[in-house]
């Protein structure tokens, strides 16, 4: 039975999961989610997602929301297919994996968002962007990629010398930032620039950010 | 083997991971962090933990950091059956772990913090906390919670029957919302909530950590 992914390819979160079906080289069917009708804050879709957020996932009778509990999910059911992108196979290597990926959950997720609102959601809803909040959040930000920095001028990938779903989970937002201005902080910091242009440029990650338009 | 853990015991996040010590039953020894003076930003703590947080365990020579990777890693590595449990068996049950673990990351742990920050942490210091901030916390926190008594309402724990990782990742939170911050009401009001608070920090694993606190 094919898996049903509901959300929209220029939603981050969503593109977070289609990164992971085609490093995967899975089938599925991407549904499309009516945000402007509010479609996920009603039924028939809440049972999917209570928070009424997207995306959700459908795997025949099992559903499960919460973009990197779907990704791990994925990953861990065909761990023997595609990318091996936990490296489930070494607890210390997966491990180190789920570490990066809290790295980018709790420390990179944040300033990123808050950035990303102001310049890019804030516009299309007519809404006024505030410089400082921009500034204050960009410091943070440079501060995280200081260590991004340091951790790969030692590995060429963040959990390790192999691309694993800790460098993925960082790819939706970062498409959208590298088309600001603020892009800079990126491109000044050579480790974390390359690191960036190489898995931009593996094919999952083109697919994806060929769908990622407004 | 005994696990390092770096971190002061009245942290919400070293007291995740020592939940998690609790309940597997793995010996360890606490090295305090003095988070007054600053120490987790000096050098010598950077050399452990990049960013400058707590906590930090050493497992042997193996390090790891981010309190949900290393309660993750514990119980896989040394929680046996247990640890299995806390994690769930089956790959659908791992996946149900993971989604509330990733809810209690995304959208509980956010708004707990603010509200801690501004309405404890701040005092304490001798400052004036954002009132404002706090209250718009506090009323977003609200509609979060009638989610989860929406789900305690048909399952004993976030994740299913059994206690798992997905909830004793919320103990600290919630312990630091209902016992420091006065917002045992969010928890109180809700039928299902409540119930489900009495049960997991009645563990007596919890009850260990919060004898360590006195």
């Amino acid at each position: 039975m094919a898996l049903k992914l509901h959300g929209i390819p220029m939603s981050s979160c969503t593109a977070r999961v289609l990164l992971c079906l085609y490093e995967k080289g899975l089938q599925f069917e991407l549904l499309p989610v009516d945000l402007a009708a509010g479609v996920h804050k009603q039924q028939p879709y809440l049972p999917l997602n209570p928070f009424g957020l997207i995306p959700a996932l459908e795997d025949g009778d099992f559903s499960l929301f919460e973009s990197r509990a779907i990704t791990r999910y994925l990953a861990r059911k065909h761990n023997d297919i595609g990318t091996d992108l936990l490296r489930s196979n070494s607890l210390n290597e997966s491990s180190i994996v789920d570490t990066w990926m809290e790295v980018e959950a709790h420390e990179f997720n944040g300033p990123m968002e808050s950035i990303m609102h102001q310049l890019v959601r804030n516009p299309i809803l007519e809404k006024p962007t505030d410089e400082k909040i921009i500034e204050g959040e960009m410091e943070k930000l440079a501060k995280v990629l200081d260590v991004y920095e340091e951790r790969l001028s030692k590995y060429k990938y963040l959990a390790g010398d192999y691309y694993t779903m800790a460098d993925l989970h960082h790819i939706p937002y970062m498409l959208y930032f590298m088309r600001t201005t603020k892009a800079t902080v990126v491109t000044a910091r050579q480790k974390v620039n390359a690191w960036w242009n190489d898995i931009i440029s593996r094919p999952a990650s083109i697919k994806v950010s060929e769908s990622l338009k407004f | 083997m005994v696990v390092k853990v770096y971190g002061p015991v009245a942290a919400a996040c070293p007291q995740r991971v020592l939940a998690c010590l609790m309940e597997i039953g793995t010996e360890y020894e606490i090295i305090p962090v003095d988070l007054q003076t600053g120490e987790h930003k000096k050098p010598e703590f950077l050399a452990r933990q990049p960013f400058g947080q707590v906590p930090v365990i050493y497992d042997g020579d193996f390090k790891l950091f981010e309190s949900r990777a290393i309660i993750r890693y514990l119980a896989a590595k040394h929680g046996g059956h247990i640890g299995s449990n806390l994690l769930g068996r089956t790959i659908e049950e791992k996946a149900l772990v993971d989604q509330w673990l990733e809810v209690e990351a995304h959208n509980f742990n956010d708004l707990v913090y603010t509200l801690v920050f501004q309405l404890v942490v701040l005092p304490r210091m001798g400052k004036r906390g954002d009132l404002a901030l706090a209250h718009s916390s506090e009323q977003k926190l609200e509609k979060v919670l009638d989610i989860y008594e929406e789900r305690l309402s048909k399952s004993d724990y976030l994740a299913g029957n059994s206690f798992t990782m997905a909830d004793l990742s919320h103990l600290p939170g919630i312990r630091y919302l209902v016992e420091d911050a006065g917002m045992g009401h969010l928890i109180r009001g809700r039928k299902h909530v409540s119930a489900w608070w009495d049960t997991i920090s009645s563990r007596p694993a919890w009850k260990k950590v919060m004898h360590l606190l006195n």
